[in-house]
């Protein structure tokens, strides 16, 4: 048996956890990889020519999974929150592989609302090992260990490392050792993270910044209160999970005096970041910080984004030795 | 007096005015959105947000210009984007330095206090719940009076026998409605227009073709937004079925749910079972069931980088495939040229006549 999770999306919040939990269940778990040249032009090819670039991507992951696997992982996650859900595009994510794709294998898609009922992920894992049928105490032990990875995971990302190096490090169990250190500056780099992590898509803006001497900091290095406790000025909240935490982040690297210059990392098409790269610019910045937005397509090229990222990173620079 | 004004959708804004004037309100009438509307707002909208954003950004500096100070739109509650936009609106607009308010309604099913405050908000002239309603109940046997003139020209248009004669007499109906006041007095202003309206000579032998139209809403109900994709289809012989108006959606939305929402829902369950949104369950839903009807095929309107749009129309493949009726997509936006677009409906439209005739002559008669 064999269960396909493609390496896109999701991926890079809650793999840890799946990879655990499917593996303790003595079921193979394979994975896409990372995205290469050929996978995205399938995606591209096969996915509507208006969908957003991660969807394209998803696509080209999920068709590079095609005739390995016996089933492929895509849940239907609603709402974790109670609050907010995510974007439409991922609520209908099985609906699109299973009528976009041909042949493709059978989906485990079950769905997670945690607005329906208590302990909906509980349950949701409950009803993935019945359908896989295994006996309820190893589900429930599965569940358990699935559960410490991820907060193992969630303890290297407030170390500062992102998502994808941290998932090699709980896996591949290669010793921790701190990102960067002495007295550089800091970025904050916000946006969602399957396009920060991707190394493809986003030109690896994360090492770029690294390699001009500057430390990164992403959404995900943030305290889950730390997040939840900064208000933006918007009246309405934001319906979204991943844009609501991008703008409330970004709040709070705008108070904080560590940070001396925010880039907002957008993929082209995607519908929520129109609304929320605007409310970004509107947004109180008692700081001034300089702040930049970059939007990245499968035709980005690592010249062009090369070079404005090295030109802000020389503005920034400029006004820090005249300040 | 407060001068208030809305977005224009349609032939709606008559009612709107009328029961925003006997509230005690000076209403702005929106003008039309046209290409200098949408310029003025492809200029001050994020550039991926969707086409009605932009389009009713454009509106609103319009009649900012024109001295309104009120602004009365809808919200949501997500996830399609356009709860958010009126958020949008009002920061961007206070940005350009108009001192402007906006009036959002929130579904009353969900925000009974939001309703009853921005109704009080509005009643200027201090009317009595009951004249409200009854007020309310005149504005909404206007929009249905509209809706059905309009769903009559659909029918009309494709048979009539001089070119152009249905938009004539839809166009020469319209202010009959207007002006009346009274229900008894649109319920005879109805009657009159439909009457005027059938007598419109026309040719029962044509061959017409059955088309749904499906999509967003404001594409759906903004004439000028889609380009009147319903008269260039109708010159062409096509009998249009739009699946959406603005009584039916109201009411779905704002009360409870009708029949009509909850077999389109059962339609859909199959292809897509979770609510993502702007109307993207109802496209396929309705896809299914023009289809079950015998339609001869289904146009989707929908504005560039619409969300739930995007997902629907990807499943969309599958059950135009299931079900053998032909789906054409029109993402539309400011880049949109009408020759184009006629010339691309023309291809379809005579893809369907010749499936329609292979189909006809293959039945033993």
């Amino acid at each position: 048996m064999r269960i396909g999770i493609p390496g896109a999306l999701f991926y890079y919040v809650y793999y840890p956890m799946w990879k655990v939990f499917f593996e303790q269940l003595d079921v193979e778990v394979v994975t896409s990889g990372k995205t290469t040249k050929a996978l995205i032009d399938k995606g591209v090819r096969e996915a509507l020519a208006d969908a957003c670039v991660p969807v394209k991507l998803f696509f080209g992951h999920a068709m590079a999974l095609k005739d390995k696997v016996d089933q492929l992982f895509i849940p239907r996650i609603v709402c974790l929150n109670s609050k907010t859900v995510y974007c439409p595009k991922f609520l209908a994510l099985p609906d699109m592989i299973r009528h976009g794709l041909t042949d493709m294998p059978p989906l485990i898609d079950v769905r997670i609302d945690t607005r329906d009922k208590r302990f909906a992920v509980f349950k949701a894992f409950m009803a993935v090992g019945k359908t896989l049928k295994k006996s309820t105490p190893a589900v429930l032990e599965a569940y358990a260990k699935a559960r410490i990875t991820q907060m193992k995971f969630y303890q290297l990302l407030r170390h500062g490392f992102q998502p994808a190096e941290a998932i090699d490090m709980v896996f591949s169990r290669i010793a921790a050792k701190p990102v960067l250190t002495g007295e550089q500056m800091t970025f904050a780099l916000v946006g969602y993270p399957y396009i920060i992590n991707d190394q493809y898509i986003s030109v690896d803006v994360v090492n770029r910044l690294r390699r001009f001497g500057i430390n990164v900091l992403t959404p995900d290095n943030l305290s889950p209160l730390a997040i939840a406790t900064r208000r933006y000025a918007s009246g309405k909240r934001l319906f979204w999970t991943f844009s609501d935490k991008v703008l409330r982040s970004t709040r709070y690297f705008t108070e904080h005096k560590n940070i001396d210059g925010i880039i907002h990392l957008s993929a082209f098409g995607c519908g929520p970041d129109s609304i929320v790269d605007k409310f970004i610019r509107m947004d109180d910045n008692p700081r001034n910080v300089p702040f930049m937005s970059l939007i990245i397509d499968e035709h980005s090229g690592e010249a062009g984004i090369g070079t404005r990222l090295e030109a802000f990173v020389d503005m920034v620079k400029r006004k820090k030795r005249g300040e | 007096m407060r001068k208030v004004s809305f977005p224009h959708m349609g032939e709606s804004y008559r009612a709107f005015q009328m029961v925003l004037t006997d509230l005690g309100n000076e209403v702005v009438v929106p003008p039309r959105p046209s290409r200098r509307t949408l310029n003025l707002g492809v200029q001050h909208s994020p550039e991926f947000a969707c086409f009605p954003l932009k389009i009713v950004m454009g509106t609103y500096l319009e009649v900012l210009d024109m001295g309104a100070e009120l602004l009365v739109t809808s919200g949501g509650v997500g996830p399609c984007r356009a709860g958010l936009y009126a958020e949008l609106h009002k920061k961007t607009l206070r940005d350009l330095g108009y001192p402007v308010d906006i009036i959002v309604f929130e579904p009353p099913r969900l925000h009974p206090f939001n309703f009853i405050s921005n109704v009080k908000r509005l009643n200027q002239a201090r009317l009595s719940i009951k004249a409200i309603v009854e007020c309310v109940k005149r504005g909404w046997r206007k929009v249905q009076a509209l809706d059905n003139v309009e769903k009559m020209s659909h029918l009309i248009r494709p048979e009539e026998i001089q070119k152009g004669a249905t938009t004539k007499v839809y166009k020469k109906v319209l202010p009959w409605i207007d002006g009346a006041y009274t229900i008894d007095e649109i319920v005879a202003a109805e009657a009159a227009a439909l009457e005027e309206m059938k007598k419109i000579p026309r040719d029962p032998e044509r061959l017409i073709l059955d088309l749904g139209i499906i999509g967003e809403i404001y594409v759906l109900l903004e004439p000028a937004s889609n380009l009147e994709i319903e008269e260039v289809l109708g010159n062409l012989g096509v009998r249009v079925e739009r699946s959406m108006f603005l009584t039916g959606w109201t009411r779905d939305n704002t009360w409870k749910e009708t029949t009509e929402g909850m077999t389109v829902k059962d339609a859909a369950q199959p292809y897509l079972p979770e609510l993502i949104g702007g109307h993207g369950r109802d496209s396929i839903g309705n896809t299914i069931i023009y289809a079950k009807r015998g339609f001869d095929g289904v146009i989707q309107l929908a504005p560039f980088t619409c969300i739930p749009e995007i997902v629907a129309r990807t499943i969309l493949t599958r059950v135009s495939h299931d079900y053998n009726i032909p789906v054409l997509t029109f993402f539309l936006d400011e880049q949109t040229g009408k020759a184009g677009m006629v010339t691309r409906l023309e291809a379809f439209v005579d893809l369907m006549r010749m499936k329609k005739i292979q189909a006809a002559n293959e039945k033993p008669a």
